[in-house]
C-alpha cells in the first residue's frame, strides 16, 4: 500500500539487500562466469595468473585423462546402483512405517540419524567394519564367513568389493532424506481415499498401487531427481571410506576430480578443474532434463 | 498431520488381527533400525576397548568386558581433537550467524520493501539456487587464495555464509506476516529497522530456527571447502580432523582413538538433533538436501 | 482537530503494466470534518473509503489536494507525524507480544523529549486499557482473546498517544452481529469520553446511521453526499444514496409522472406538484405504505412476513425494479390484523406517505423534488 519506488525508498531497500549482494557476487556469480573462462584459457597458471592460449584443449584433456574416465565410470555406477536401491527401499520403509501404530515415532527418530551425522566420521566406522588388516578380517568378513562365503578386502580390495561397500555407504547416508520425504507424504494421503477402497473392497495391495502410488508419484519423481544430482556429486563419503588419494584406489568421482584437479597431490590445474566441474554440470543437467521430460510424457499419457 | 492421527484411529480399530504381514512389516523396519544403529554402536564399542584388546581380537567381539576411557584420552592428547572442535565451534557459530545477519536483511527487503529493481533482484537470487557448489568452488578457491586468506577463518567463512535456500524460507515465512501489522507500525512512527527487528523476527522466530539448525548441522558437517583452503592442522574443522587422525593420527594406528574421536564428533549434533527432532525434521522435509 | 480534505485525487498504477491504465480510486474529494465529531465513510466494497482512510493516515499520497488537520497542511508529512490513530479491520496485533506491550509499542517508538518515562509509559497504557475496560486482560496474547477484546485492544493501542485524529477501517466487521452492535456502541462511548475526531470506515449502512455525526456516501470514489445520518435518509440526492440507506432497502417502481400525478403502472398514485411529465424511477421506503382498503396503489401480496417487532406484506408489483415489493405495517391499531387473513394472491392497496416517496430522473438518477398536495 505504501508509495512505492520514491528514489529514497529504492536507496534503502538496495541497502538491506547489499550485505546479500555482496556475498552472493563474490562467492556465487562471479566464480560462475570465471570457471568457464578458466576452462577455456589454456595453460593457466594460478601463481603467476598467465594463460596462453584460448581453446578447447582442456576439455580434450580432462575427457582424455584415464582418471576422468574411471572417475566417470565410478559415479555413474554409483548413481545407477544407488538412486534406484535407495529410493525403492525408502518406500518399502516408508510404508511400513506409515502402517504401524506404536513404535512409529522412534524408528522415524532413528531412521533419521545418519543425516545428522558427520560423513566422513561414521564412513571411517564403515571402513573399519568392512576392512580386512593382518590383525582381523573385520566384523562384516566374520559375517560373510559364518555364512560360509569367502571373505574379501572390502577397501582395499577388488573392484566390485570396493564398489559395494561404497554403494552401501551412500544409500545408509541418504536414506534418512528419503524416508522423511516419503513418509510426511503417505502421511498427506487423505484417508478418506482409503476408507472409499475399502467400502468397495479393495485390496490391500491394489489399493497401494491404484491409490497411494499415484498420489505420492511426484515426490517419489522428486526424490529420483534430487538422488541423481546428490548421487553425481559424490564424494566426501568416498573420502571416508578409502581416503584421500582416490585415484591410487581407482575409487575417484568426478567431485573428487575436480578438487584433486584443483589441490592436493595431482592439484595446481583450476582449468582443467573447472573442465571438468563444467562436464559435470552439463552431465547433471541433461540427466535432470530427461528426467523432467520423462515425468511429463508420462503423466501426459 | 491430522490425516495422520486420523489414519492412526483407523488403525487402532481394526488392531484385533495383527497378522503375519504385521509380524513381518516390523522385522523389516527392526532390521533397518539394526542396520542404521549398528554402526553407531560399533565406535561407541571399540571406543571403550583398549588398543591391546582390540587388535587381540581377530574375531572382534560384540561386547567388551573391561571398557576403558583411555581412547578418548588419547584422542584430546595425542591428536589436537579439541583444537579441530574449537576450531568447528568458531567456524560454525560465525558462519551461522553472518549469514542469519545477511539473509535476515535481505529477506526484510525482499518481503516488505518496494524498490525498483526487486524483482530482478531475486530472480537473480532464485536462479543461484540451482547452480552447484562444485561450480563455484573453482573460483572460490583461486580467490581466497589470491587474497591470501587460506588458513584463516575469513578464507573458511566467507564463502560458506552464502544460502539462497534459507533467504528464500526466511522471505516466504516473512511474507505471510500480515501487511496491516506493518502499516499499524508505520503509523506509530516505528522505523523499519525497529519493525524487523520487534515484530518481524520475533514472529518468524520458528522459522529462524530450523535454519539455524540446518545451518548448524551443514557447518558441522562440511568437508570440502576446509579441506581446500586449509592445511595447517592449526585451522583443520573436524571432518579434516578425522581424516587427518586417520591418514597420520596417533603414530600407529590406533583404531578405539579414531573411533573415541569419531564419537566425539558426532555427538553434539545427534545431541542437537534429539533436542530439536520436530524442527530439524520439519526443516530437512521443507527442501533440505544434505551437504 | 478539524479535518479539512480539499480537492483530493489518489490514482493508482493499473494492473496491466504495458497499457500504463491508472486507476482513480478517489476524485476530487471535499470534505470538512468538524472538531470532535464522528464521521463514517459509507459506501459498498471498491468505492474509494479505505483509500481516503489511507490518505488521511498518511501511509498514501494523494495524486492531487491537500488533507489540512486544523491549520497545518499535513499532506506531505509521515503518518507518524501526524498524530493519529489507526485500528485496522483484522486488528493487527503484534501477535508475539501480551496486551501491555502491545498498547505500549507506540509509546516506545517516540523519541527525545518526547518519550515519557517508563512509569508515565505505564500510567498511559493503563489509561487506555481503562478506557475500552480491558485492564485485566493485560497479560495475555492476542490468540487468547475474542475478537471483541482484541478489537478492544486495537482501539487502546491507537488511543494511548492522545492522537488527534482516531481512524477507524471496518472496525466491527469481522464481530458477530450481537458483539458488533455491543462494540459500536462501545465506540460511540469512548469518542464522546475522549472527544477525538473519528473517522470511520463502513459498508454497513446500518452500523454507520446508528453512532455517527456525519456520514459520507461514496461510490466509485465520488462523494455521492454527505451530512448527518438522518438528513440523508429523509432526502437523498440520488437513487444509488437512497438505494444504499435503510433497511430493508428503499422499494424502487419504473414510473411515470402524467399531469402531475405520478403514476405507478396504471395507477395514480400520488399528486406531484410541480413536476413535468416525463419518465422516472419512484422510490418508496418501506415504512411509506399506509394499508387502506381504498388506497391508491395495489399490488398482488405474495406473503406476510412476521418478525416481532413488525409485520411486512411482501408483495409483487409488474413495474418493481426489486424483485419484490415490501411494505412495513406497524404492528399497533389492529392494521395488521386483516392482512395476515388475506389469502396468498390477493390484491392488497396501499397509500403513500408523500415524505416517503422519492423521484429520480430516469437518465442521471438525480433527484427531482416535487411539492406535495
Amino acid at each position: 500500500m505504501m508509495d512505492r519506488n520514491s528514489i529514497k525508498g529504492s536507496l534503502k531497500g538496495w541497502l538491506y539487500l547489499l550485505p546479500a549482494l555482496l556475498f552472493l557476487g563474490v562467492f556465487m556469480v562471479y566464480p560462475l562466469i570465471d570457471v568457464f573462462v578458466y576452462s577455456f584459457e589454456e595453460g593457466y597458471n594460478s601463481a603467476s595468473q598467465t594463460y596462453f592460449g584460448v581453446g578447447t584443449y582442456n576439455y580434450a584433456y580432462v575427457l582424455r585423462d584415464p582418471y576422468f574416465l574411471q572417475a566417470v565410470k565410478n559415479t555413474f555406477l554409483l548413481v545407477v546402483i544407488t538412486v534406484p536401491l535407495s529410493t525403492g527401499i525408502a518406500l518399502l520403509i516408508s510404508v511400513g512405517l506409515h502402517s504401524i501404530g506404536p513404535l512409529r515415532r522412534f524408528l522415524q527418530t532413528v531412521y533419521f540419524l545418519p543425516y545428522v551425522t558427520n560423513t566422513l566420521a561414521v564412513g571411517m566406522v564403515f571402513m573399519i567394519l568392512f576392512k580386512k588388516t593382518p590383525y582381523s578380517d573385520g566384523f562384516i568378513n566374520l559375517l560373510i564367513t559364518w555364512f560360509g562365503g569367502k571373505s574379501v578386502d572390502f577397501i582395499d580390495g577388488p573392484y566390485w568389493a570396493k564398489m559395494s561397500v561404497l554403494c552401501l555407504y551412500t544409500i545408509w547416508v541418504v536414506m534418512p532424506f528419503k524416508i522423511l520425504i516419503l513418509t510426511s507424504a503417505l502421511a498427506s494421503v487423505d484417508p478418506v481415499y482409503y476408507r472409499a477402497a475399502r467400502v468397495d473392497g479393495t485390496s490391500k495391495f491394489r489399493m497401494f498401487v491404484k491409490i497411494t502410488l499415484p498420489m505420492i508419484s511426484p515426490m517419489i519423481f522428486y526424490l529420483v531427481i534430487t538422488g541423481f544430482i546428490g548421487a553425481f556429486k559424490a564424494y566426501s563419503d568416498v573420502v571416508a571410506l578409502f581416503g584421500t588419494n582416490l585415484n591410487a584406489a581407482g575409487m575417484n568421482t568426478i567431485v573428487g576430480y575436480v578438487y584433486d584437479m584443483l589441490y592436493g597431490d595431482s592439484g595446481g590445474y583450476p582449468s582443467y578443474a573447472s573442465a571438468a566441474a563444467i562436464i559435470l554440470f552439463a552431465i547433471v543437467f541433461t540427466i535432470t532434463c530427461i528426467n523432467l521430460l520423462a515425468s511429463e510424457q508420462k503423466t501426459r499419457r | 498431520m491430522k490425516n495422520e492421527a486420523r489414519e492412526q484411529k483407523i488403525k487402532c480399530s481394526n488392531k484385533g488381527h495383527m497378522t503375519v504381514s504385521g509380524v513381518m512389516i516390523y522385522t523389516f523396519l527392526g532390521f533397518w533400525a539394526l542396520i542404521v544403529l549398528f554402526p553407531f554402536y560399533w565406535m561407541i564399542l571399540t571406543s571403550l576397548k583398549s588398543y591391546s584388546a582390540y587388535n587381540g581380537e581377530y574375531i572382534p567381539k560384540l561386547y567388551t568386558l573391561s571398557p576403558t576411557l583411555q581412547n578418548y584420552a588419547d584422542a584430546f592428547t595425542a591428536v589436537p581433537l579439541g583444537r579441530y572442535l574449537l576450531n568447528t565451534l568458531v567456524f560454525t557459530v560465525l558462519t551461522t550467524l553472518i549469514m542469519l545477519a545477511v539473509i535476515v536483511l535481505a529477506a526484510f527487503a525482499f518481503a516488505r520493501l518496494e524498490f525498483r529493481g526487486k524483482n530482478a533482484a531475486f530472480v537473480l537470487f532464485l536462479s543461484m539456487m540451482m547452480i552447484p557448489n562444485e561450480l563455484v568452488v573453482i573460483t572460490n578457491f583461486i580467490t581466497i587464495t589470491n587474497l591470501d586468506l587460506r588458513n584463516t577463518f575469513a578464507g573458511l567463512i566467507l564463502p560458506s555464509v552464502t544460502s539462497v535456500f534459507y533467504l528464500y524460507l526466511l522471505k516466504e515465512n516473512f511474507e505471510q506476516i500480515p501487511d496491516n501489522l506493518y502499516y499499524a507500525a508505520k503509523v506509530d512512527g516505528t522505523s523499519d529497522l525497529r519493525y524487523l527487528f520487534r515484530v518481524m523476527i520475533p514472529i518468524a522466530k520458528p522459522t529462524l530456527v530450523t535454519v539455524t539448525i540446518l545451518k548448524v548441522i551443514e557447518c558441522w558437517n562440511s568437508y570440502v571447502w576446509p579441506r581446500l583452503i586449509t592445511d595447517d592442522a592449526d585451522y583443520f574443522l573436524v571432518s579434516n580432523g578425522i581424516q587427518e587422525i586417520r591418514e597420520n593420527g596417533f603414530g600407529r594406528e590406533n583404531i578405539p582413538a579414531m573411533m573415541a574421536a569419531v564419537v566425539v564428533i558426532s555427538v553434539p549434533l545427534i545431541v542437537l538433533f534429539l533436542i530439536f527432532r520436530d524442527k530439524v525434521m520439519e526443516g530437512v522435509s521443507r527442501g533440505g538436501t544434505k551437504g | 482537530m478539524e479535518v479539512i480534505l480539499r480537492d483530493l485525487t489518489k490514482k493508482f498504477p493499473g494492473r496491466d503494466r504495458k497499457r500504463r491504465s491508472e486507476v482513480t480510486a478517489v476524485s476530487h474529494m471535499s470534505l470538512a470534518i468538524p472538531d470532535g465529531q464522528l464521521l463514517a465513510l459509507l459506501g459498498p466494497s471498491g468505492c474509494g473509503k479505505s483509500t481516503v482512510l489511507n490518505l488521511i493516515s498518511g501511509l498514501l499520497q494523494p495524486t492531487e489536494g491537500r488533507i489540512l488537520f486544523g491549520e497545518e497542511d499535513v499532506t506531505s508529512q509521515p503518518p507518524e507525524k501526524r498524530g493519529i490513530g489507526l485500528v485496522f479491520q483484522n486488528y493487527a496485533l503484534y501477535p508475539h507480544l501480551t496486551v501491555k506491550q502491545n498498547i505500549l509499542f507506540p509509546l516506545e517508538n517516540l523519541k527525545g523529549k518526547d518519550r515519557p518515562g517508563r512509569d508515565e509509559m505505564l500510567q498511559k497504557a493503563k489509561e487506555a486499557a481503562g478506557l475500552v475496560q480491558i485492564e485485566e486482560l493485560m497479560d495475555r496474547k492476542p490468540a487468547e482473546l475474542s475478537g471483541g477484546q482484541q478489537q478492544r485492544v486495537a482501539i487502546a493501542r491507537a488511543l494511548v498517544k492522545r492522537p488527534k485524529v482516531l481512524l477507524l477501517d471496518e472496525p466491527l466487521s469481522n464481530l458477530d452481529a450481537r458483539l458488533r452492535i455491543q462494540t459500536r456502541e462501545e465506540i460511540r462511548r469512548i469518542q464522546r469520553e475522549t472527544k477525538i475526531t473519528t473517522v470511520f470506515v463502513t459498508h454497513d449502512q446500518e452500523e454507520a446511521m446508528s453512532i455517527s455525526d456525519l456520514i459520507v456516501v461514496m461510490k466509485e470514489g465520488i462523494v455521492q453526499q454527505s451530512g448527518r445520518p438522518q438528513e440523508v435518509y429523509d432526502s437523498p440526492q440520488n437513487l444509488f444514496v437512497a438505494k444504499f440507506l435503510g433497511t430493508p432497502p428503499i422499494n424502487v417502481f419504473e414510473a411515470q409522472v402524467r399531469d402531475h400525478m405520478l403514476c405507478i403502472g396504471d395507477e395514480a398514485v400520488l399528486r406531484v406538484g410541480n413536476v413535468p411529465d416525463a419518465a422516472v424511477y419512484a422510490g418508496v421506503r418501506p415504512e411509506g405504505f399506509l394499508l387502506r382498503e381504498a388506497g391508491a396503489f395495489s399490488c398482488r401480496l405474495e406473503r406476510v412476513e412476521v418478525t416481532g417487532r413488525d409485520i411486512s406484506a411482501v408483495c409483487g408489483h409488474t413495474a418493481s425494479v426489486n424483485a419484490s415489493v415490501r411494505a412495513l405495517v406497524g404492528t399497533q391499531g389492529g392494521e395488521a390484523d386483516g392482512l395476515s387473513a388475506m389469502p396468498e394472491g390477493s390484491r392488497v392497496r396501499f397509500d403513500l406517505l408523500p415524505h416517503k416517496v422519492f423521484l429520480f430522473d430516469r437518465e442521471t438518477e438525480e433527484r427531482i423534488s416535487f411539492e406535495e398536495n
